[in-house]
């Protein structure tokens, strides 16, 4: 029994850091640059969200799309200011300056939203699933969560290996100046990968939010995990970040269950840096082919 | 003649000085000078409101006072504000301006536990008494301060702690309690207490799990409790955490009685933890729902003349703030006019001579001695829970 539920809950967890690593692969693929402040954009999409619909009453399918909409719109903005101008130089500074617009961000928010956290509720997230009226202890929502992510993972598979616009991302990661004499817009498709990677972000904090408490530093843990798990899949394959996911949560969720929770974040870290040590490239990755 | 110069402006200077000087000796012994008292608190962002609490409570406490005469033969009271932001960096600097520059008789602290333990070695070392109103970590008034010059009118970890475990075995029959407690300074004091005052009874915790202020899903620690058999359950976190717990123990069917710290009553806890919300038992110093003592009649009706936000009990929130502060001014008043001066140590030594004070929270009784620096004990505490948005005692 102690098993059964850690598995669900662990699956639960997982997806929701595949979702956000997700993002992590997107932007890296295109571009080898990340957005380190994922977990703010996660805290945008669940934060507008609430606001859109508490505060101005819109209904709930509406409020998701405009959040999302302008979830996608910031990914521009972070591409625009936090990574341009830095990568365009040679620089490694997006690093950093990815990480200081977070924290402008999750400010801004704090000062206009408040620090109070509120609930998000949802009709996926009151009552919990039941098979012949025995309770799974799972809301459907927890069920939906994990079905995205494969879908997601899968559309991004299916793009990136069955599309033009796959093709051409394939270009960029191998060779830029190639890809930019071929006539592919390097700029565009970099800044849209930005927008993608905030979306899926903001996905992910819209199907979170109902679960947890919504306020402006929701996202700073899930960020920083989510990006353990982006490394431990080995980034640039969709699948591998998303499998790297559900290992991460079930991982977590074990420990606990068998442990106890002193040891959780001890114990799933070392086993990332393990992982690592293991297969520098993570579990799903491949090695940078050096050309000398 | 430019010789001139230096010599007039010594002379004048000399002037300057002894007039500066006339002035303050004067100002010292005038009657009309006003007794400082200071507060550092949060007054800015999440906390704002608690902080506001405290000082309403002070100031309907000083009004009264004022409007007795004051203290000392005449001199009115005068609260000098500062905003520590929770920080306890800020809250030092703040506090070293009110003691070296404002010179307040006593320094009344704020919520945050890390900003109090900050300023007490500060007060020790300058003699000046400070008094907590909220803070509750066991270690701010046991200090190792000789004397010590902290004191305290509010829940106290160590007893909120025995409080709790009688709360639950006598409420709730608990004999198998598990503690969920959260993984920070807070939680560790509290897990201390709690096993302490589980050993003194000859019991022990079915289990002790932690959980991160941020974790979205409490199951696998939850589940670990139910599996050891827990009866109830012992929880320390703020708010948001606090909430998370009950909607994971909602998700898992599972249901025991939860008595907690008073966490809860930080926030919007019935909109975050869902109608499972009302059943969980925190701590408070005092509630001002059900029958009110004439003390209480008249706070009320002083804070709705003065503040016109206030319209109903609703509004007097949170409601400790307002009740530690209220009683720890006039506490603190009564120290000073024992002392029969600002005079830190003495009036440190006049809170050991108060005697009988008929205040909002209880009739205190010699509430402090060198040995107690804490006003309030168990059997002071109210039980509280959240209906709808109010926080009311438990009726059973």
């Amino acid at each position: 029994m102690l098993l059964v539920s850690a598995l669900i809950s662990g699956i639960g967890l997982g997806s929701m850091y595949g979702l956000m690593a997700l993002g992590f692969y997107v932007t890296y693929a295109v571009s080898s640059t990340v957005n380190f402040a994922q977990g703010s954009s996660m805290m945008l999409g669940a934060v507008l969200t609430f606001a859109l619909t508490r505060n101005l009453g819109l209904p709930m399918p509406l409020a998701i799309l405009i959040a999302l909409a302008l979830c996608a719109l910031y990914g521009l903005v972070v591409e625009f200011i936090a990574v341009r101008p830095f990568a365009n130089r040679g620089s490694d500074s997006w690093l950093m300056a990815t990480v200081a617009l977070g924290i402008v961000l999750d400010n801004a928010v704090m000062f206009t939203f408040g620090k109070e956290p509120r609930n998000l509720s949802s009709p996926l997230a009151q009552s919990s699933l039941e098979i012949g009226g025995v309770s799974l202890g799972v809301y459907p929502l927890q069920v939906l969560i994990p079905v995205i992510g494969v879908a997601l993972a899968a559309g991004l598979f299916y793009l990136s290996r069955r599309t033009r616009w796959g093709t051409a991302m394939l270009a960029i990661a191998q060779n830029r100046s190639a890809a930019r004499l071929m006539g592919i817009p390097i700029t565009k498709a970099v800044a849209f990968a930005y927008a993608l990677s905030t979306l899926f972000a903001g996905i992910a904090g819209v199907l979170i939010a109902p679960l947890f408490n919504v306020h402006s530093e929701m996202g700073t843990l899930f960020g920083l995990k989510a990006f353990a798990v982006a490394i431990l899949g080995g980034i640039t394959s969709a699948w591998g970040v998303m499998i790297a996911g559900f290992i991460f949560g079930i991982a977590e969720a074990l420990v606990t269950s068998t442990l106890g929770s002193g040891y959780t974040q001890i114990i799933t870290f070392a086993l990332v840096i393990l992982a690592l040590a293991w297969r520098p490239n993570g579990l799903f990755g491949r090695a940078e082919v050096k050309k000398v | 003649m430019p010789k001139a110069f230096p010599s007039f402006t010594r002379r004048a200077m000399l002037a300057g000085a002894s007039a500066l000087a006339i002035t303050f000796s004067a100002g010292a012994v005038s009657a009309a000078e006003p007794i400082k008292i200071g507060l550092v608190t949060a007054l800015s962002g999440q906390s704002a409101l608690a902080g506001e609490a405290l000082s309403r409570g002070m100031t309907i406490a000083i009004d009264e006072i004022n409007a007795k005469g004051g203290l000392l033969g005449g001199r009115m009271i005068e609260l000098v504000r500062r905003d520590d932001e929770g920080n306890p960096a800020k809250g030092v600097t703040a506090a070293r301006e009110l003691i070296f520059r404002e010179k307040v008789a006593v320094l009344f602290g704020g919520l945050d536990t890390p900003v109090s333990m900050a300023m007490v070695p500060l007060v020790n070392s300058e003699k000046v008494p400070f008094m907590g109103p909220w803070a509750a970590g066991t270690g701010i008034t046991k200090n190792d301060g000789n004397p010590n010059f902290a004191f305290r009118v509010s829940a106290v970890d160590e007893i909120v702690d025995i409080g709790m475990l009688d709360y639950a075995q006598k409420t709730f029959k608990s004999a198998k309690p598990g503690m969920i407690l959260v993984n920070n300074a807070w939680g560790e004091s509290n897990e201390m207490g709690l096993k302490a005052a589980l050993d003194a009874k000859g019991l022990k915790a079915v289990g002790v799990e932690k959980f991160e202020a941020n974790d979205v899903d409490l199951t696998p620690q939850l589940t670990r409790l139910r599996a050891a058999g827990a009866d109830s359950l012992f929880m320390v976190g703020n708010v948001g955490p606090s909430a998370q717990v009950v909607k994971s123990m909602d998700r898992m069917g599972w249901k025991v009685p939860i008595v907690s710290h008073w966490g809860p009553a930080g926030g919007r806890f019935t909109e975050l933890a869902g109608p499972n919300g009302k059943d969980v038992h925190f701590v408070q110093t005092y509630s001002f729902f059900g029958k009110l003592s004439p003390v209480g009649e008249r706070v009320v009706a002083a804070l709705k003349a003065k503040y016109p936000s206030i319209k109903g009990l609703d509004d007097i929130t949170p409601a400790v703030g307002v009740a530690n502060a209220y009683d720890g001014m006039h506490l603190a008043a009564l120290a000073i006019a024992a002392a029969g001066s600002t005079d830190g140590d003495a009036v440190r030594q006049g809170f050991y001579k108060i005697g009988k004070y008929d205040g909002l929270i209880k009739t205190y009784d010699k509430p402090f001695s060198p040995k107690v620096h804490d006003a309030l004990q168990a059997s002071d505490y109210v039980w509280a829970q959240f209906i709808d948005n109010r926080i009311v005692p438990v009726t059973n």
